[in-house]
This record gives structure tokens, C-alpha cells and sequence, in this order.
């Protein structure tokens, strides 16, 4: 990766060090493909990485429902998934 | 055209008519249903779906509390999504907090448990409220369910009563004890009308306007908000005759999501989301409840309330025909009162005294 300045993220709390420009999508992925769980409790992940599926979404420092496919990493962000979240 | 004889043939499957519909087909009536679009499709669709005891008109509120009995035996079915939230009327100022012992004693005479609540309680049951309120007044046993649902639930509980559905089909024209469907179909035996604002169509006698309204929802944001919450000027918005108004209306869903509402706007006739209409209502959303602003819309669509001229519904005999029964026009309250407005059509339809006086709703009153 040289040549890309990283930036450095938490992903429920797991450091992940991801290079500048990358989505939160892909820093996630480094740590759990469970990004979302659905109103009957079935785990998602990103279908269409382009904003539109919405399967994509996390709490992002403290804002719920963003999509992380469509948010750049910002040098320490604070990430939550569902991953953690009972079904 | 022969042999199809009905008992009752019911036009129109929303809420209304399909609580109708499941009503009569209990009581070992033959039913006919007949159905358009999709079942609970128009109002019903479109409803916040609050079970709540409106008392500023005594008959609407004893068609309510005689409704709101019926839906208790709802309370654990799955199809309904009954979820007893309570009902938290908020007032701003003293002024507002005036009515609220008039409003207890009248819920009380309905048999309606309500509350009077200063403003720490009221912080302690919705913390994300705006600071700076008076108070409100509870009524902790009211409810919200999923209307479309469940007129989908009574219309299949109406069919393993025997009931026939004739879904895609119109009714064109009412005869005396007939109604004559879009094919042709000819359907025999007494009519009860449940259209709602399409009403005039079959019965241009009863002046009926549609009233149209707002809903948005939000993602799911569980713990933002616990209670039904609506201004205690609700009733001068909802009950009132401005062209339009809008009034703070929320509902905590039980997925999590959040229902905001409430506009209503007389003039305005074609269903499309109404920007301004929309900034209106949640900015007055947003005064009550700021922490709204930072939470996202998933959807925003409108509707349109079945509105007679004095607000109440028309139930009873069509005047000046006969075997021809109207049940329409309940505009924003219609969850609330179906089943009470079902059981007041079956009693009246089978010849029976029914359990609340039905004059109030007696459609003679109001015949163009």
C-alpha cells in the first residue's frame, strides 16, 4: 500500500486501518460481512455498493442508517454494526 | 344473472367493509364482498391505524368506546400488530392544560382510563420531547395496529365464514336488493355500501368530501419514542374547518420506526406528496419533538379521509331506499370505530336494538 496514506477506523471497537478514500463498506468488511439486521432479525450485507440497496447501513459516530458504501473513511470513526446485535 | 342471492352484499372491503363483512358472515349470513383494488387499499392504507377515544362529540365518542371494547379481543392476534402504546396528549402551556379535567371526566364516563401529567412525568415518559412543556394528559391503554392487515384478516375470517369476495370488480349500479357488477355479474340481496370517499359514485345523495392527508416514516429508531403523542389542539385541527392544518401526531411503530403526522387539506385532490404540505407538518413535529430532525425518512405518501359534513360517519338504512344500507364517512377515526360501526349495522340490518343509539349516525340527516 504504498504510496496510500491510511487512515485508521473502529469497527465495533476492532482497529482497522483502511487507505484514504476507501468506504466504510470496505473497512467493515475487514471485520464482520454482518452489517445490518432486518426487522425480523435476519443479517444483511451490502447487495449493490452503490446506494441504492440500503443493505448496507451502520451507526456511524453515533448517526444510525448511514450507508457505509457510500461514506468515505474519516481518520477516526467510530463504526457499529449489528454484528453484536442479538437477532 | 340467477342465483347468486345474498344475505348481504357488502361494496367496498377496507376496514369498514370488511369489518362489516366478517360481522355479518359470523351471524351465519350469506356475504357477498366486493372489492376493486386491494383489500384495505384506499383510507385503510393509508391510516396511522391509532385506536383512540376522540370526546368532543359524545357520539363519536360512544361509537368509539362501544369499537374500542370489540378491538380487545384483537389484542394478541399477529395480524393486527396491536401494540398498546398509550396515548399521550401534551399541552405546551396552562392554557392548553385547561381542558384536560374536562377531558378526564368525559373519558371516565366512557369508561376510559386518563391521566393528568405535569411536566416531569412528562419528561420522565418521553425524555426527546422539547423542553419547556406544561404537561399532558395519558391514556394508557390505548393502542395502534395495521389497519391494511388487518381488513385483510377480517376479510379472510368473512370467507372461512362462507363469504364470497368478487375482488377486481366494481359495483356499477344498486337496484332495489340488487348490484350490478362491472362484468355484468348480476348480485342479489340487501346492499350495504362501504366505499368510503368513492361513495358519491354509488350514492350521490350523501355529500361526502375527501380529505387529504400526510404520513412519513421514519427508519427504525427504537427508544427515540414510547407513546402515541398528538397536541392537545389536535381535535381543533382534526374537528375544525380550515382548508388545511396541520397538527403533531406521532407514533412509535412497533418495529422502531416512527409515523408523523398529521395535515389535512380539503381542497387539495390529487394524491401527490405536497412539499410544502409536508415542511409544514414536520416542522411542526419538530417543535414539539426536535430530536426528529436528526432521524431519516424512509417514505412519505398521502391519503384521503371519507369526510361527511358534521364529521361523523353515516350508518343506517340509505333513506328512500330500500335493502340499501350505507356504513361511510368515518374520515380519520375509521379503525377506531369499524367494529363498533359493524356491530351498529349488523343490529340494525337484522332488526335488532343496538347497543349504542344510532340516530346520531342516521344517514336521513344529511340527504342533499
Amino acid at each position: 500500500m504504498t504510496g496510500h496514506r491510511m487512515n485508521v477506523i473502529h469497527v465495533d471497537g476492532q482497529r482497522v486501518e483502511v487507505p484514504a478514500g476507501a468506504s466504510v463498506a470496505a473497512a467493515i468488511a475487514q471485520v464482520t460481512i454482518l452489517f445490518r439486521r432486518s426487522v425480523t432479525g435476519e443479517a444483511r450485507a451490502p447487495l449493490c455498493g452503490m446506494g441504492v440497496c440500503f443493505e448496507c447501513r451502520v451507526t456511524i459516530d453515533g448517526v444510525a442508517h448511514v450507508r457505509s458504501c457510500m461514506t468515505p473513511v474519516l481518520h477516526g470513526m467510530q463504526v457499529q454494526t449489528d454484528a453484536g446485535a442479538a437477532p | 344473472m340467477s342465483g347468486r342471492c345474498y344475505d348481504l352484499i357488502v361494496i367496498g372491503a377496507g376496514i369498514i367493509g370488511a369489518s362489516c363483512a366478517d360481522a355479518a358472515a359470523a351471524e351465519g349470513l350469506r356475504v357477498a364482498m366486493v372489492e376493486p383494488g386491494p383489500i384495505g387499499g384506499g383510507a385503510t392504507a393509508a391510516a396511522m391505524g391509532h385506536l383512540v377515544a376522540m370526546d368532543d362529540d359524545p357520539a363519536e365518542l360512544a361509537l368509539a368506546r362501544y369499537s374500542l371494547q370489540q378491538w380487545e379481543s384483537f389484542a394478541e392476534l399477529p395480524e393486527a400488530e396491536f401494540s398498546r402504546c398509550g396515548t399521550l396528549w401534551v399541552a405546551r402551556n396552562e392554557a392548553e392544560a385547561r381542558v384536560i379535567p374536562t377531558r378526564i371526566a368525559r373519558l371516565a364516563a366512557a369508561d376510559v382510563e386518563a391521566h393528568a401529567i405535569d411536566a416531569q412525568n412528562l419528561y420522565e415518559l418521553e425524555p426527546s420531547l422539547a423542553p419547556g412543556l406544561h404537561g399532558g394528559l395519558l391514556v394508557p391503554r390505548e393502542a395502534v395496529v395495521y389497519p391494511p392487515r388487518m381488513a385483510r384478516y377480517l376479510v379472510q375470517r368473512a370467507q372461512s365464514h362462507g363469504a364470497v369476495l368478487f375482488a377486481g370488480r366494481t359495483a356499477k349500479q344498486l337496484g332495489r336488493g340488487t348490484a350490478t357488477l362491472d362484468d355484468g355479474t348480476q348480485l342479489s340481496g340487501p346492499v350495504l355500501v362501504a366505499t368510503g370517499c368513492a361513495l358519491p359514485a354509488l350514492l350521490p345523495q350523501l355529500p361526502m368530501r375527501a380529505r387529504k392527508g400526510h404520513l412519513v416514516i421514519t427508519e427504525r429508531y427504537p427508544d427515540v419514542l414510547h407513546h402515541q403523542l398528538l397536541e392537545l389542539g389536535y381535535a381543533d385541527s382534526a374537528h375544525g374547518d380550515a382548508d388545511s392544518s396541520v397538527a403533531f401526531n406521532v407514533q412509535p411503530r412497533p418495529t422502531g420506526q416512527i409515523l408523523i403526522g398529521s395535515s389535512r387539506e380539503f381542497s387539495a385532490t390529487d394524491a401527490a406528496v405536497s412539499p410544502a404540505m409536508v415542511q409544514r407538518m414536520l416542522a411542526r413535529a419538530f417543535e414539539f419533538m426536535p430530536v426528529l430532525r436528526d432521524l431519516q425518512a424512509l417514505r412519505t405518501w398521502t391519503g384521503f379521509r371519507p369526510t361527511t359534513p358534521d364529521g361523523r360517519p353515516y350508518l343506517g338504512a340509505v333513506p328512500g331506499e330500500a335493502e340499501q344500507w350505507v356504513a361511510a364517512g368515518h374520515e380519520g377515526l375509521g379503525v377506531t370505530t369499524a367494529l363498533g360501526s359493524a356491530g351498529l349495522m349488523l343490529d340494525l340490518i337484522l332488526g335488532r336494538t343496538p347497543a349504542i343509539d344510532p340516530a346520531p349516525y342516521a344517514p336521513s340527516r344529511a340527504v342533499i
